[in-house]
């Protein structure tokens, strides 16, 4: 059964996703990953994907990706799978001098 | 490709008058600041650009028709890219997938993008990178898009290439105006290695260069050469600024010897060559490995003027006691008569020399430590 995921973006890269705070995507089916979804976005805003992962697809040392409040990296990280009504949220860590 | 605006609006007032003038590019660890003068003592500057992005690296390329400046940046947060303006920093572009990424075989990701250096006037549209992790990179498009070099990314040595501080980089490249089949890189930690057929192949050149953190006799490879530079004139006379050791090559890095007499310190990280001149280069020692401070706390450039025999202290302008450092690219050289000089602290220091280094104007001071500073001629 089909629904939407609701991702947060945040204030620093919304001028990546034309200035939107946050995006809905359609969750075809089961199994959809962190991965995936960003693979979608990245389709359509290829330099915010590039903000979130290096070019071997890791996540970024200091981005954190939160789905339902959840650190993916505590979960199955961009492999964690995404249903339909849940919220990937995305922040930046702390980082820098 | 992606506009990356910045409000810039001071340096078009600058620019309003017909004729030349001189941009300064100053990269430091939380952003650019982009200057322009007529008498290269008085800026005015914009900035800053990439506000919280390191910027280590700067290519001015003022070859067919325009002045374009390429900057490496890297968020803490967002990662490393290449970014280009070709309106003195009005407005910037980033290539929407990349200038520099990895190919997907190498399983590697892009660090930092150390150095870019546009090639000579006869080969427009060629530009070097170097990178970290270790690997030299050649765009043949101004610099919206690189190749990795194979040649050194599948050399042997490879593995046995080390870190500096900074990381693991190819931080200086070199190509030879002459003849496009030599090329120059420089590594820390590896030393200096050279090609002779564009690149596809690449040989260690360390040949007398020391190698005082490691036991025993200096290696084939394994040096932490700092910087190099190429005399304007004989493509085959290069100058080296070690991890201790100043030295100079008169073979094309087949030998070096030092050239550290009459400095008051051998170690030191910038050096560089006259645009037009040989046997003039500058240095900025440094008192110490162990002891990473202007000797005694009186910063100083070192300029040779006969290839190294002798060396003249230059520091007329310049404030004491200073205990910052010059970093390896924080030095540059414009291409006006006479020479103009400029270098930057890590206490955030700009320095501006319209005579060579005989004397300098303080241009910026209190920035974040600078990492990168580049200066050209530019048309109005």
């Amino acid at each position: 059964m089909g629904g939407e995921v609701n991702v947060l973006i945040p204030s620093l890269l919304r001028p990546l996703v034309a200035d939107r705070p946050e995006l809905r995507l359609a969750v075809e089916s089961a199994g959809t990953t962190v991965a995936a979804l960003l693979d979608v976005i990245g389709g359509e805003f290829p330099v915010f994907n590039r903000r979130l992962r290096d070019e071997t697809g890791a996540l970024r040392r200091f981005v954190n990706i939160y789905l339902n409040g959840d650190d993916v990296r505590r979960l199955d990280g961009l492999n964690t799978a995404v249903a339909a009504g849940q919220e990937v949220m995305i922040i930046q860590s702390v980082a820098g001098g | 490709m992606l506009g990356w605006s910045n409000g810039t609006m001071a340096i078009n007032q600058e620019l309003s008058n017909d004729g030349q003038a001189t941009l300064l590019a100053v990269g430091t660890k939380k952003g650019l600041w982009l200057g322009t003068s007529t008498d290269r003592e008085t800026f005015t500057f914009t900035g800053p650009h990439f506000l919280m992005h390191e910027i280590p690296s700067i290519g001015l390329d003022t070859r067919d028709g325009r002045t374009r400046i390429l900057v490496g940046l890297r968020s803490e947060h967002w990662g490393p890219t290449v970014a280009h303006s070709d309106d003195l920093g009005a407005t910037w572009q980033e290539p929407e997938n990349g200038a520099i990424t990895f190919p997907a075989d190498t399983e590697t990701a892009l660090e930092r993008v150390w150095q870019i250096q546009p090639d000579s006037a006869d080969r427009p549209g060629v530009v070097w990178a170097g990178c970290e992790p270790i690997s030299v990179w050649k765009s043949t498009d101004g610099g919206e898009h690189f190749e990795l070099n194979r040649g050194l990314w599948d050399h042997p040595h490879r593995t046995e290439w080390g870190a500096g501080y900074g990381g693991a980089a190819a931080h200086t490249v070199l190509p030879s105006a002459g003849d496009p089949n030599t090329i120059h890189v420089a590594m820390s930690t590896g030393g200096v290695y050279r090609s002779t057929d564009a690149g596809v192949s690449w040989t260690p050149r360390n040949k007398g260069i020391g190698a005082e953190f490691m036991p025993g006799e200096a290696p084939e490879f394994g040096q932490c050469v700092h910087k190099v530079a190429r005399d304007p004139n004989n493509p085959d006379v290069l100058y080296a600024q070690n991890h201790g050791g100043v030295y100079r090559s008169d073979d094309a890095g087949d030998s070096w010897v030092s050239i550290a007499a009459g400095l008051p310190a051998d170690f030191g990280f910038t050096i560089m060559t006259h645009p037009r001149r040989s046997g003039t280069a500058w240095v900025v020692p440094i008192k110490a490995d162990v002891e990473r401070i202007p000797p005694e706390g009186r910063l100083a450039m070192h300029r040779t003027d006969d290839a190294g025999a002798s060396w003249t202290r230059l520091a007329d302008g310049l404030v004491e006691p200073e205990y910052n450092v010059v970093l390896r690219d924080a030095a540059a050289v414009d291409t006006a008569e006479p020479v103009g000089v400029y270098f930057g602290t890590r206490g955030g220091s700009v320095y501006a020399s319209a005579d060579e280094g005989g004397h300098f104007a303080e241009v910026l001071r209190h920035l974040p430590d600078v990492l990168c500073v580049r200066a050209a001629v530019v048309e109005l």
